[in-house]
């Protein structure tokens, strides 16, 4: 076992992993941080995607302690501290972007990381930044559109939500 | 304008700010002190005798506190089969033994032969490796049709072959069905394959069972659409633990799509290893374990033919299905491949002799039970299949043949067991017809022409049986259990309600659409109702979630305990007010007394009724709860017409899906927004079917598509915005709400729009192409295009 430190959403974080541990599992099992969702074992559905040092990154991909002395964001850490959801997250409630919410931690981390490199992305981009976050309750049309919608757009001329 | 509150209004779903802020609680979240982990060793071969298991050297690495093996599992029940079926000759179906953990045999690539506790799940698996498994592999049997051959290898020994039934529905009308086919002007024949799909929630399945010896009550979490029938066949049929001494809580679940309804042995496994270790025991699925391990769906091969008179009126319809039930009869199987597939084969048409067939097949694969649509998909794509055929065959068109052959009048008894009671089909098509711009399809075409794509259009329509379903009739179809619903409404002193219903959300949104009925039905604010569901503790024995029946059976069972709720409150205003009960009107969260300027807020009677000091306490009780089971008097039939419009890349045979529209009769609709992301869903899993994604076995029974790399989930950049409409509403007739169910819809409907339009456009190329198995890969269509 290796102790390992790094900072989650801020605050000051540790705990042990043994040199196998994954950095998913590190923050569901070790930090509690149970807002990381693991859905496959083969880095494809993006529902453990977190930033580390501001870098989206499947925390599934990723050992423990090779995040010593990261930086590291996830879910918890979105909304304000009053509670108030950040633009995106409100963009998916607001459009009906979720159903079970099992992916939904990683489409949020994903579309963060999205809009920090292409502020106003096409729907097209939106689909293609997408293919490593798999949904199987939506269809992707709310999730699309509810991206769209954070990023500034108009989103009327869409199907309804 | 829309409302903004109530039956009809798209409030924001209140569940949402907890799954958009991680703070769900989903079964892998929760943790209990002292838990120990369990790994399952799964055979990885499809069909082999286990000779012997060495556990010795496992068992003594670090941290392993036990392992279990079939042994272990003699003294116990097997998991239960729901549903039994009949057989054409009036025989019981074969059914074999499904043990906990592997008895002599394993059966398919991922039957559990060993069990392995240990204090960390690394620990558990580590351990695993370390078993020494001496097995002698047998053939196996994977093909279908191979399987029932005389001679093949068994699957189960003491079965006398590998065919579950041979159903035949409805057996008395086949010598009428074979003297229409004889005097047909026209018949079109079509072999197609239901390709074998994997459910695949986002969320694998977990268990944590847990047991406390001071009260020897037991506790299982799991990842389940229906926690009260886990308890009940659980409880009853596996370890012998009486209800009220067994909890079964299914809190936050991350989707299920039908795979999440059985009941599954790592559930036993968990509940039964807690006891005998007096401590914990938690089981979470990998990915890779999901493939092997969750119930699979589809995987029927049909032959189905039509016969049309000389008018191109529907004569007779018979259909010939091979079914994979897998190695052994997962909860629901049996029912999926007749009663949810043989009633549906009516589809929307007026044909008035049907004859079904089914042979349900064991094999050395995953079992097979009901995945989103369930035998409905299964049915339509048959029938909308094999009409687009022989519109093509006549050189009719194929919207103009489906139109005419309709069933308009209402109630319609089909030939095949059910009475439709409300639908309208030309709506719906017209509704179609407008949304996806039809009559733009030429031009469309022609501009994919011009850039070198091949575009083709599909239209089909659909209905399905959803509400499932009246008890007494299910109970004459094999049914084993009841399938009514129930809710507990506790309404308290100061005017809030709780809602206590058996119905199970797992991305439907109940919490949020539930409240919308009550608050229309009172005249209060959706915010004054809470929804409680998925404990059996705290929740009224109830039947789950699937068949589209959460509102339509769910929610009819909270209007009706709402009824007596009202009907209460009444009488306790009415005494108050010093009027008639019958005199007392409820309007916007306020009782008067009818031509009188006397009222009552609700908040005052409900006070009154738990601080009874004026209170009628010699007719009625002090207190308001009110619980209603509702039995549906009939399935409900939600009914549409889809179209969609693919583009072929004839360089690679890539196929993209350039416009989908679905109009849907769903009868009322509580919640639009809830009911469009839920036809969205469905055609997005249906696209998935029809393009994409296909559960594969090699000849030796190893599953080649079993994992995300392998098996092709739709991406967001495979799908298209899709353009719904749900305003043609024809309400049901016999359920308080008027609704229908919409779930299922979307998955049932899409799969033959999709290969129609991909049909469509390869006969536009000039190609003599009448059918292609789904799933339509880029390999199949080139294929097609150069044949």
């Amino acid at each position: 076992m290796t102790k390992v430190s790094m900072t989650v959403n801020g605050k000051a974080a540790s705990g042990d992993a043994e040199g196998r541990t994954l950095l998913s599992s590190f923050l569901r099992e070790e930090l509690g941080f149970t807002g990381t969702h693991v859905g496959c074992d083969t880095s494809q559905c993006g529902a453990c995607v977190v930033h580390v040092n501001g870098v989206a990154v499947k925390s599934c991909t990723m050992l423990a302690v090779e995040a010593e002395g990261a930086e590291v964001a996830t879910i918890e850490g979105q909304a304000a501290p009053d509670g108030t959801l950040n633009t995106i997250q409100q963009a998916f409630q607001d459009h009906h972007g979720l159903q079970c919410g099992f992916c939904t931690p990683g489409m949020v981390m994903s579309t963060a990381a999205l809009l920090k490199e292409n502020p106003k992305p096409s729907e097209q981009e939106i689909r293609e930044y997408l293919e490593g976050n798999i949904c199987r309750c939506t269809g992707y049309h709310n999730i699309v559109k509810a991206i769209m919608a954070a990023s500034g757009q108009d989103v009327s001329a869409i199907a309804a939500e | 304008m829309p409302k903004d509150t109530g039956i009809g209004a798209s409030p924001k779903r209140r569940e949402d700010v907890r799954f958009l802020t991680g703070t769900g609680n989903y079964t892998d979240d929760i943790n209990l002190n002292g838990q120990a982990y369990v790994h399952f060793l799964r055979s990885d071969m499809a069909h082999a005798r286990i000779n012997s298991i060495d556990t010795a050297a496992a068992s003594a690495m670090p941290g392993v506190v036990r392992i279990f093996t079939g042994a272990d599992f003699e003294g116990v029940g097997g998991i239960p089969c729901g549903w039994q079926i009949t057989d054409k000759h009036g025989e019981a179906m074969q059914e074999p033994a499904h043990p906990v953990l592997a008895q002599g045999k394993a059966r398919y690539v991922g039957d559990a032969i060993a069990a392995v506790v240990a204090d960390t799940a690394e620990q558990a698996r580590d351990a695993a490796e370390a078993i020494e498994l001496d097995m002698e592999e047998l053939p196996a049997v994977i093909d279908m049709k191979a399987a029932v051959q005389e001679g093949a290898t068994k699957v189960h020994d003491d079965l006398t072959s590998n065919l579950c039934y041979d159903w035949g529905f409805v057996e008395e009308n086949k010598p009428a069905v074979e003297e229409a086919f004889a005097n047909a002007a026209h018949v079109t024949t079509l072999e197609l394959v239901n390709n074998r799909l994997v459910a695949n929630p986002m969320e694998p399945r977990v268990a944590v069972g847990d047991f406390n010896r001071a009260t020897g009550d037991s506790t299982l979490y799991t990842t389940s659409q229906n926690p009260h029938v886990i308890r009940l066949l659980m409880g009853a049929f596996v370890l012998g633990i009486p209800e009220h001494k067994l909890r079964v809580i299914a809190p936050d679940v991350g989707g299920g799509f039908g795979t999440k309804i059985f009941h599954y042995a790592e559930e036993a496994f968990c509940t039964f290893a807690a006891k005998a270790l007096n401590r914990a025991v938690k089981w979470t699925s990998s990915r890779s374990e999901a493939f092997i391990s969750d119930a699979h769906g589809r995987d029927h091969v049909s032959t189905i033919q039509l016969a049309l008179d000389a008018d191109n009126n529907f004569t007779a319809l018979r259909t010939d299905t091979y079914a994979n039930m897998g190695a052994y009869l997962s909860t629901f199987a049996p029912s999926v491949p007749t009663w949810l597939h043989g009633t549906l084969m009516a589809g929307n048409y007026k044909t008035p002799l049907i004859y079904v067939n089914v042979k349900a097949v064991f094999t050395n694969t995953v079992p097979v039970d009901a995945y989103r649509g369930a035998g409905r998909p299964e049915a339509t794509y048959q029938l909308e299949r094999v009409i687009d055929k022989a519109a093509r065959e006549l050189g009719v068109d194929p919207v103009a043949l489906r139109r005419q052959n309709f069933i308009t009048e209402f109630p319609y008894a089909t030939p095949v067991a059910v009475e439709y009671d409300t639908g309208d089909y030309n709506a719906t098509m017209d509704k179609l017809e407008e949304i996806a711009d039809i009559s733009g399809f030429a031009a469309r075409r022609a501009a994919s022409e011009a850039k070198g794509k091949v575009r083709g259009l599909g239209v089909n329509c659909y209905i399905e049986a959803c509400g499932i379903a009246p008890s007494n009739l299910v109970g004459q179809l094999g049914a084993r259990a009841g399938l009514y619903e129930s809710a507990t409404v506790r309404v308290n002193a100061t005017g809030g309600l709780v809602v206590m219903t058996g119905s199970h959300s797992h991305g439907q949104g109940h919490e949020t659409s539930f409240p919308q009925v009550i608050a229309e039905m009172i005249g209060i604010d959706e915010s004054m109702v809470e929804i409680v569901h998925g404990d059996t503790a705290n929740t009224p024995m109830g039947m789950g979630t699937y068949g589209s029946r959460s509102l339509a059976v769910g929610g009819s069972a909270m209007v009706r305990a709402t009824e007596k709720i009202i009907a209460k409150a009444k009488k306790i205003a009415a005494h108050i007010l010093e009027a008639s009960d019958a005199d007392i009107e409820l309007k916007d969260g306020q009782f008067s007394v009818a031509g009188t300027d006397k009222s009552l807020a609700w908040g005052d009677v409900t006070l009154a009724a738990y601080v009874p000091h004026n209170y009628p306490l010699e007719d009625i009780e002090p207190g308001l709860e009110e619980t209603a089971f509702y039995d549906p008097a009939n399935f409900t039939y939600p009914s549409g017409a889809y179209a969609c419009e693919v583009e072929l890349d004839p360089e690679t045979g890539k196929v993209s899906i350039e416009r989908f529209a679905a109009a849907d009769d769903f009868g009322n609709v509580v919640n639009p927004m809830i009911v469009e992301g839920q036809v969205h869903g469905g055609i997005g899993q249906g696209i998935g079917q029809a393009l994409l994604e296909a559960a594969v076995y090699n000849d030796e029974g190893q599953l080649l598509s079993a994992s995300y790399m392998d098996y092709a989930m739709p991406r967001a950049d495979d799908l298209p915005f899709y353009q719904v409409d749900h305003s043609c509403q024809t309400p049901c007739t016999h359920n308080p709400l008027g609704v229908k169910g919409c779930g299922e819809a979307g998955a049932i409907g899409s799969p033959p729009a999709v290969v129609n339009a991909v049909v469509d456009a390869l006969q536009s190329m000039g190609k003599d192409i009448t059918h292609v198995d789904m799933p339509l890969s880029p390999a199949r269509v080139w294929s097609a295009m150069h044949e």
